[in-house]
C-alpha cells in the first residue's frame, strides 16, 4: 500500500505496523520488554493525557501542517546532506553528513520541542517546563516557548549551569527561566528527578517537554515521531543524491533522540544502523536493564541498583540511561551499539574542522570518532556512511580550547 | 515471621481505631532500629522502612537528604533486612522504596528476604497499576501484601480499579506533590478521601505532607489512617533521636485517638 508521508511530501511505502521495525509500542508503550509507564499515580493522568493529545494531532494533518511549516520558515527544514570529500578520500569510504547542526539553535533538539510546544498549546496549558544537561534542548524549549508565547522553565543541575554559563544566558535572553538543581549528582539526571517533582504540582497547566527518547509512554515514541523527520528527510535525499541506501547510518546517543530520528528512516532498509556512545556514559554495551525516569531500559547502576553518574567530555551523552527503543533494537539485533572515549573524540572535532570546515557538536564528534576508527576495518572500504551531524560545535568550543591548551 | 498487614489493619479498622504509619528511611542514622522501636512503642500501628534510591522522583528534600545520608551509610535493602531480622518487631513493617530497586535483585529474592525480615506490606510509588501485577503476585506468595497510591488526579472509574487491587490498605496521597513537610494540609485531602469512600476498598490511610498533630486530626477525622514521613525524618535528621521520635509520635497517636 502507497499513501502520502505527510512529512516529506512524497509517496512511501506504508508497512503494515505488525512488520514494521520501529512502529508504534504496544498499549503499555513497551518496545518489546523495554518502556512502560513507571511514574507515581499523580503523574499516570498527564501522562495517559498527553498520549490522547499526541495520538489525536499527530493523526491531524492541520497539526501536521503548522509543525512542518514551522520547522521549515523558523527551523531551516529541510537540513542538506553533505558529501565529505577531503575525508572520503583520506578514509577511503564514502562518508555523508546529515546537517543537523544548520538548523535553527543549532542542533536536531529544535525538531522536538516544536512538536511538544505545538501540542502544549493544543492541550490548553500555558507552561512548560524542561531538563537540560548541556544546555541545548533548554536553549531549543525556551526558543520554541518564545515564539509560540508559552512560560518556559529550565531545570538544569547546577554543576552544569556553571559548565554552561553561557546557554544560561540564552535561555533567559529568551525568556526562560533557569532553576539550578542543587539536589542528588546536581547533572542531567537530577535535572530530570527536578522537572518530574515539578510536574506533579502543576499538571494542570503545565507540559512537560522531555528532551530525549525516554522517560514514562509516551515520550520516548512521541520524541522520536517528532524527530524522524530527520531520518524521512535523509532517506529521500539519500536517493536524490544517488548515494542509494547508505550502507552505515551512524548516530551518537546521549538519550538517543536524534539516533531514533535517523534510524526511523532507514529501519527498514538494509542500511547497518550504529549509534556510538560515550564510553563514560555508555547505557546498552555497559549497562544492565533497569527502571528510571519512568521507563524501563539499560541503566548504568552499581549492583544494588543505584544508578551511577554517566561521564564524558561531552554534558549532552551524560546520561546514565538510554531511550527503550534502542535497548529494543539492540536486543533484536536490528542496531548495534558501540563507543567512543574522549580523546578520540577531540582529534575527530578537530579533523571534522580542518579537513571539512565544518566544526561539529562533541556529541556527534563520538559518531564521527567511531567511523575513523573503523574505516577500512569494521567498515569495508568503499562503503557509502551516513552521520547524523546532530549539532554544531559552537557550544563547546571554549571548553575544547582549555582542553587542547591545558595539555602537555 | 512478620505480622500480616491486611489482617492487622482490618482487625484495628472494625474496632474503629484510627492506624497510624511512621515512615524511618532505614540507615540514615546508626540509631535506625532504635528509632522504630521508639516509634512502635509510641503508639505506630505499623511502621514504613525507606529503602533508600538515588532517583527518588516522588520525595522532597528532606527524604532526599535522609536517603543520601543512608546510602552514604552503605546502607543496601539486604543489610536493612538483615538488620531487622535480629529485632523481634510487633507491628506490620511496610517496605517503601522505588522500582529499580526491588527489580534489581529480582521479585523473588526481594520478596523472600524482605519476608525472612518480617515485612508484610510494600509501597513502590513508581510501579503504577499497569506495571504492579508481576510484583504483587510475588509479593503475595511470600505473604507481602502490595500497596497502591490513589492520587488527587486519579479519576473515578481508575480509582475503583486501584482500590480493588491494592492490599492492606490504600495509600490516599493528600497533595499533587512530593514528600515534604507543610504548614497547612491541602485542600486535596478531602477530595480524595471521598473519592475513595465511593468505591469497595481495603481501609484509607493518608500521607505526603501530613506534618503535625493537628493536622494528623484533621485527616483522622476524614480517613482510617495517617501516614507521617517527612516531618519524622526531619527531627532525626536535626538529631532528635529516638527520644525526640517517641515524643512526636506519641503526640500523633493522641491526635489521632483524640
Ligand atoms: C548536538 C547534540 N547531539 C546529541 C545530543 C544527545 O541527545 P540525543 O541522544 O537525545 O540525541 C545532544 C544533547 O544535548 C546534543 O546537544
Amino acid at each position: 500500500m502507497w499513501t502520502m508521508d505527510p512529512l516529506i511530501g512524497v509517496e512511501v511505502e506504508m508497512v503494515d505496523n505488525a512488520e514494521m521495525m520501529m512502529g508504534t509500542p504496544d498499549d503499555d508503550g513497551r518496545f518489546g520488554s523495554f518502556g512502560g509507564r513507571f511514574v507515581p499515580e499523580p503523574l499516570i493522568p498527564a501522562c495517559l493525557e498527553l498520549e490522547a493529545a499526541f495520538k489525536d494531532a499527530w493523526g491531524d494533518p492541520v497539526f501536521v501542517e503548522e509543525y512542518e511549516s514551522i520547522l521549515h520558515d523558523f527551523g531551516g527544514r529541510p537540513t542538506p546532506i553533505t558529501f565529505c570529500r577531503r575525508l572520503s578520500e583520506d578514509l577511503g569510504i564514502s562518508l555523508y553528513l546529515k546537517r543537523e547542526d544548520l538548523a535553527h539553535t543549532g542542533s536536531h533538539k529544535i525538531n522536538n520541542v516544536i512538536g511538544q510546544a505545538l501540542l502544549t498549546r493544543r492541550m490548553g496549558k500555558h507552561k512548560m517546563i524542561a531538563e537540560t544537561g548541556a544546555g541545548q534542548h533548554g536553549v531549543a524549549s525556551a526558543t520554541a516557548a518564545a515564539l509560540l508565547g508559552l512560560e518556559c522553565t529550565v531545570y538544569m543541575g547546577e554543576l552544569d549551569t556553571q559548565r554552561q554559563e553561557l546557554n544560561v544566558f540564552r535561555m533567559e535572553l529568551l525568556g526562560a527561566t533557569v532553576v539550578p538543581v542543587t539536589s542528588g549528582s546536581k547533572t542531567l539526571k537530577d535535572a530530570v528527578n527536578e522537572a518530574m517533582r515539578t510536574w506533579v504540582t502543576q499538571v494542570d497547566d503545565t507540559h512537560y517537554c522531555l528532551g530525549s527518547v525516554m522517560g514514562p509512554h509516551p515520550f520516548p515514541w512521541m520524541v522520536r515521531e517528532f524527530q524522524r523527520v530527520i531520518g524521512d528527510e535523509a532517506a529521500l535525499q539519500s536517493k536524490e543524491l544517488g548515494i542509494g541506501t547508505p550502507d552505515y547510518v551512524v548516530a551518537c546517543i546521549g538519550g538517543g533522540s536524534n539516533a531514533a530520528g535517523m534510524f526511523a528512516g532507514f529501519a527498514d532498509s538494509t542500511a547497518q544502523l550504529i549509534g556510538v556512545e560515550a564510553s563514560g556514559g555508555a547505557a546498552i554495551t555497559s549497562g544492565s536493564p533497569g527502571v528510571l525516569h519512568g521507563m524501563r531500559s539499560q541503566l548504568i547502576q552499581d549492583d544494588q541498583g543505584q544508578i551511577s553518574e554517566a561521564h564524558s567530555i561531552s554534558a549532552g551523552l551524560d546520561y546514565p540511561g538510554i531511550g527503550p527503543e534502542h535497548a529494543h533494537l539492540a536486543d533484536i539485533g536490528r542496531a548495534r551499539y558501540e563507543q567512543a572515549g574522549d580523546d578520540e573524540v577531540l582529534e575527530a572535532l578537530q579533523l571534522l574542522a580542518s579537513r571539512e570546515g565544518i566544526i561539529p557538536a562533541l556529541e556527534p564528534a563520538h559518531g564521527l570518532a567511531w567511523i575513523l576508527r573503523e574505516a577500512g576495518r569494521g567498515i569495508p572500504k568503499g562503503s557509502s556512511v551516513l552521520l547524523n551531524m546532530s549539532g554544531r560545535g559552537d557550544k563547546d568550543v571554549a571548553q575544547v580550547l582549555s582542553i587542547l591548551k591545558g595539555r602537555p | 515471621m512478620g505480622i500480616s498487614l491486611s489482617e492487622r489493619f482490618d482487625a484495628l479498622t472494625k474496632e474503629k481505631k484510627k492506624l497510624l504509619i511512621p515512615y524511618i528511611m532505614a540507615g540514615m542514622d546508626d540509631s535506625w532500629l532504635d528509632i522504630v522501636e521508639a516509634v512502635i512503642d509510641a503508639g505506630a500501628d505499623a511502621v514504613e522502612i525507606g529503602l533508600p534510591f538515588s532517583d527518588p522522583i516522588l520525595d522532597g528534600e528532606t527524604i532526599q537528604e535522609a536517603g543520601l545520608l543512608s546510602l552514604a551509610n552503605g546502607t543496601t535493602a539486604f543489610s536493612v533486612f538483615a538488620e531487622l531480622a535480629k529485632r523481634s518487631l510487633q507491628v506490620p513493617l511496610v517496605v517503601m522504596t522505588y522500582y529499580n530497586i526491588v527489580a534489581h535483585s529480582g521479585h523473588e529474592r526481594f520478596a523472600g528476604e524482605a519476608a525472612a525480615a518480617g515485612i508484610t506490606g510494600s509501597i513502590v510509588p513508581d510501579l503504577s497499576l499497569e506495571e504492579v501485577g508481576d510484583w504483587q503476585d510475588v509479593a503475595r506468595s511470600h505473604g507481602i501484601d502490595s500497596v497502591l497510591l490513589v492520587a488527587p488526579s486519579t479519576p473515578h472509574e481508575r480509582t475503583r480499579e486501584i482500590c480493588a487491587r491494592s492490599k492492606g490498605f490504600v495509600y490516599a496521597v493528600a497533595r499533587m506533590g512530593v514528600t515534604g513537610e507543610q504548614g497547612a494540609l491541602s485542600d486535596d485531602v478531602h477530595g480524595v478521601v471521598s473519592k475513595i469512600r465511593a468505591v469497595p476498598s481495603p481501609p484509607i490511610c493518608v500521607g505526603i505532607g501530613v506534618s503535625t498533630p493537628e493536622q494528623a486530626f484533621d485527616v483522622s477525622r476524614e480517613a482510617d489512617g495517617v501516614i507521617v514521613g517527612s516531618a519524622l525524618v526531619r527531627k532525626i535528621l536535626d538529631g532528635e533521636g529516638a527520644q525526640g521520635a517517641h515524643a512526636f509520635v506519641s503526640s500523633l497517636r493522641e491526635a489521632i485517638d483524640r
